[in-house]
């Protein structure tokens, strides 16, 4: 990874501290802090049941912990603990400051209504009341996501896998967040679908300075992406560290399986 | 046998006091949908269940009923809730709207303008405005709770990124005393200015979905749009052929299969007042004769 | 200290967990130091952790013990200890790192994964593109090439692109790993070349180098890497 945006802005968008949820006897997830900064990438790597997805929702504020909290720090520059928020708030700042990429995209997307709308439904959200310049905004996401302007006005129903992952992103991105959280981003596409669309976010990530927290079971979806990252073993986090450090250098015997369980390219 | 004897405008004194209750409530949020229990009604779903009910519960013995269908006083669904009325209350019943102190309506709001003490009450298919892009009702309750109201500018969006123009022609969304999206029933959007800051009192009734919401008098009531595409009434581009009026909403009558056709007032009471004080179109209203048969 | 880099008792041991949890030692006390201006070329045979040293300064291999102090920014960093935010921020503006191989993204052309380390601190694209030029001209990658991702070009061309992106920054810490292995003699004398630049430009470099010759026209110093060797 080489475009990071400023590290010396020592002040922390989002602190998890001692995060738990419990499913039933299950602990899904166990005592989870960490703090991400503005600008950062982190990947929350770990096989299927390993608790990152649990963890993805807790952080996003679509599941309430049984211990611990998470603080946001909203544009006013306070940090808030999120269960504090009230729902309004909460959902404004779904639609503002965050961004959530779903791994299937009809969970992220209207299927039934044109590209343009679904790019255009966060502006009108937050009271853009120009048809001419949202249609415009809408335009120019989608050029930057590389989808052809002349699909402007389809449905993504019509659209392939990868360009409705991409309209996805473009939905997302038209309020220029400041944290987007990934479920698995690249889930469910062919290689070279994976590797493009990698390629874009990457760039836009960098561009934008976006922070993203990014779940996903693929090393070189982490790798690509992140510049940090926490494996994560029967819901806990059991090693931590650089994306590079912890992929060349891994520690914990899981940590080493995971990698060593990469087929050479 | 004897007649059946029913209670005063058929529902029972508690059902009555139950929809009241909403009645207020939605009165004292305007346009906010109160849920209610609603009632089997002797007549099926869709002919107006809803306006029934609350009609029943608003009349008293001396009010003076009205009742139109898409502005006319004269089709079916018209004439058998009047004549409903007519025979479970026994209250006097009028075709004028000016006479009227209770008008039920399906589709139209009369052209005439209304006045303080009346009380107009819609016949309401779907009452949600979200519903067609949002299928989830927890969702659109809480959509309307925190006044999250994007989702219907993606419907005007849609409109124009097909048509080129806001093509959504009836049950064009409002916002209601600046807070809640309605649905103002399937009126023509012709209809929507008539609703702001009207003197009469504005009610309704959804009878399958269970829904009463109210517009009380003199409420600002505005209509959804873009700045650069501006909420636009429609009307046919021409005069009625029976009484020669260019500002009331016209409905299409074919009157052959030859392609005939004329346009005429969608009221008919406004028509037949126009008529009544000299003014007249093309054509007479006078029924035709039938051919005698030989 | 006026030392860029000093290294002292650092100390390297991997745990093999999915064999039985062996312990490989590969260094320990390792010490030295690289002053500004000064390139230092760590010598010994194969496996006696010489990439191992140089991925510890980087901050890509973690150290078990000692100390990795870098001048960054003014003050000096403890690398063994420093946070990954710490870390990134001294990989963005203080240490480049040359690799043998390049990691392209895909789909990204030559010249903008040249450019990139510019870029990223700040540089406008088109000075920070025609820079990049300039590097690739020199290193003898034709131009109708630089439009085209390296990932397609042959295992010399890439690592010349490798070279440009590696040295095209200011930074004032360099490490390069074999950075002339698979070049042609006339590829080899512009990054002896470019080494010579950076010197005079007050950069301090760590450096492998296998070729005799090589080593002898940049090394300033050499550091045998044999005595740090732990394995038992």
């Amino acid at each position: 990874m080489s475009e990071l945006a400023n590290f010396d802005d020592d002040q922390p968008l989002l602190v998890a501290e001692g995060l738990g949820k419990n499913y039933g006897r299950l602990a899904a997830c166990r005592d989870v802090s960490f703090a991400l900064y503005p600008g950062e990438v982190l990947a929350i790597v770990g096989e299927s049941g390993s608790g990152k997805s649990t963890l993805l929702q807790l952080l996003s504020a679509q599941l309430a912990p049984r211990a611990g909290r998470v603080s946001y720090r909203m544009r006013d520059g306070v940090l808030r603990d999120l269960a504090e928020l009230g729902e309004a708030e909460r959902r404004f700042l779904f639609r503002t400051d965050w961004g959530f990429v779903h791994q299937d995209p009809a969970q992220g997307l209207r299927m039934g209504v044109s590209a343009g709308a679904n790019v255009g439904e966060r502006l009108m959200a937050v009271g853009w009341n120009h048809y001419g310049r949202i249609r415009d905004t809408a335009s120019t996401w989608l050029d930057r996501v590389e989808i052809d302007i002349g699909r402007i006005d389809d449905a993504p129903k019509t659209y392939s896998g990868g360009m409705r992952q991409r309209l996805q992103i473009a939905r997302n991105l038209v309020t220029e967040p400041r944290l987007v959280f990934m479920d698995e981003p690249t889930g469910g596409l062919d290689v070279s679908v994976q590797a493009r669309l990698l390629d874009l976010m990457r760039n836009l990530v960098g561009e934008l300075g976006l922070a993203a927290i990014v779940v996903t079971h693929d090393l070189a979806v982490a790798r690509l992406l992140s510049h940090r990252v926490m494996v994560m073993k029967g819901g806990r986090v059991i090693e931590t560290g650089l994306t590079d450090q912890v992929l060349d250098d891994p520690r914990e015997p899981y940590t080493q399986l995971l990698v060593s369980s990469i087929l050479p390219p | 046998m004897n007649a059946p004897t029913y209670n005063f405008a058929y529902l029972d004194e508690q059902t009555k006091r139950m929809i009241r209750r909403a009645i207020l409530k939605a009165i004292a949020i305007p346009g906010y949908q109160v849920p209610f229990a609603s009632r089997e009604m002797p007549m099926p779903y869709g002919w107006g269940t809803g306006g029934v009910q609350v009609t029943a519960a608003i009349l008293g013995p001396d009010d003076v009923l009205k009742v139109i269908d898409q502005g006319s006083d004269d089709t079916t669904n018209a004439i058998s809730i009047r004549k409903f009325f007519g025979k479970t209350a026994g209250v006097a019943t009028t075709t004028s709207t000016m006479d009227a102190t209770v008008i039920q309506t399906r589709h139209r709001i009369p052209e005439a303008s209304l006045h303080a003490g009346q009380v107009l009450v819609y016949q309401v298919p779907i009452p949600e405005p979200l519903r067609f892009l949002e299928p989830r009702e927890t969702e659109t309750r809480r959509m309307h709770a925190l006044a999250e109201y994007g989702l219907m500018h993606v419907k005007l969006y849609e409109d124009i990124a097909r048509f080129g123009h806001i093509a959504t022609a009836y049950a064009y969304p409002v916002k209601v005393n600046a807070r809640y999206v309605m649905d103002p029933s399937p009126t023509p959007k012709f209809d929507n200015p008539k609703m702001d800051n009207c003197a009469a009192l504005q009610l309704f009734g959804a009878g399958r979905e269970k829904r009463i919401y109210a517009i009380p008098p003199y409420t600002t009531v505005v209509s959804l749009d873009f700045e650069d595409h501006p909420f636009t009434r429609y009307r046919f581009n021409a005069p009625c052929a029976l009484c020669g009026a260019d500002n009331s909403y016209l409905d299409e009558i074919v009157t052959d299969d030859r392609g005939g056709r004329m346009f005429v007032c969608s009221d008919t009471d406004f028509c037949e007042q126009r008529q009544a004080a000299g003014h007249h179109g093309t054509e007479s209203a006078a029924p035709h004769k039938e051919k005698a048969h030989v | 200290m006026t030392a860029m880099i000093e290294l002292a008792n650092a100390e390297k041991t991997f745990t093999m967990h999915l064999q039985g949890g062996v312990e490989l030692p590969v260094v320990r006390g390792v010490s030295f130091h690289v002053e500004p201006g000064e390139c230092v070329v760590l010598s010994g045979p194969s496996g006696a952790g010489k990439s191992s040293i140089l991925k510890m300064i980087f901050g890509n291999y973690r150290c078990d013990s000692g100390r990795i102090g870098i001048r960054h920014q003014g003050k000096v960093v403890d690398l063994a200890t420093a946070e990954p935010r710490q870390v990134l921020s001294i990989r963005r503006s203080t240490i480049g790192y040359v690799s043998q191989f390049l990691r392209a993204v895909p789909r990204v052309a030559t010249i903008d994964v040249v450019a990139e380390p510019l870029i990223v601190n700040g540089v406008a694209r088109e000075e920070a593109r025609e820079r990049a030029g300039r590097l690739l001209r020199r290193l003898n990658i034709p131009e109708r090439l630089w439009t085209l991702p390296p990932s397609t070009f042959s295992g010399g061309e890439q690592q010349r692109v490798n070279i440009a992106r590696g040295f095209i920054s200011d930074l004032p810490i360099l490490l390069l790993d074999e950075p002339t292995a698979s070049l042609d003699a006339a590829n080899r004398a512009v990054v002896v070349e470019l080494i010579a630049e950076k010197k005079t430009k007050g950069v301090a470099m760590v450096a492998i180098v296998h070729d005799d010759e090589i080593r002898h026209l940049i090394a300033d110093r050499i550091v045998d890497v044999t005595s740090f060797a732990a394995a038992a």
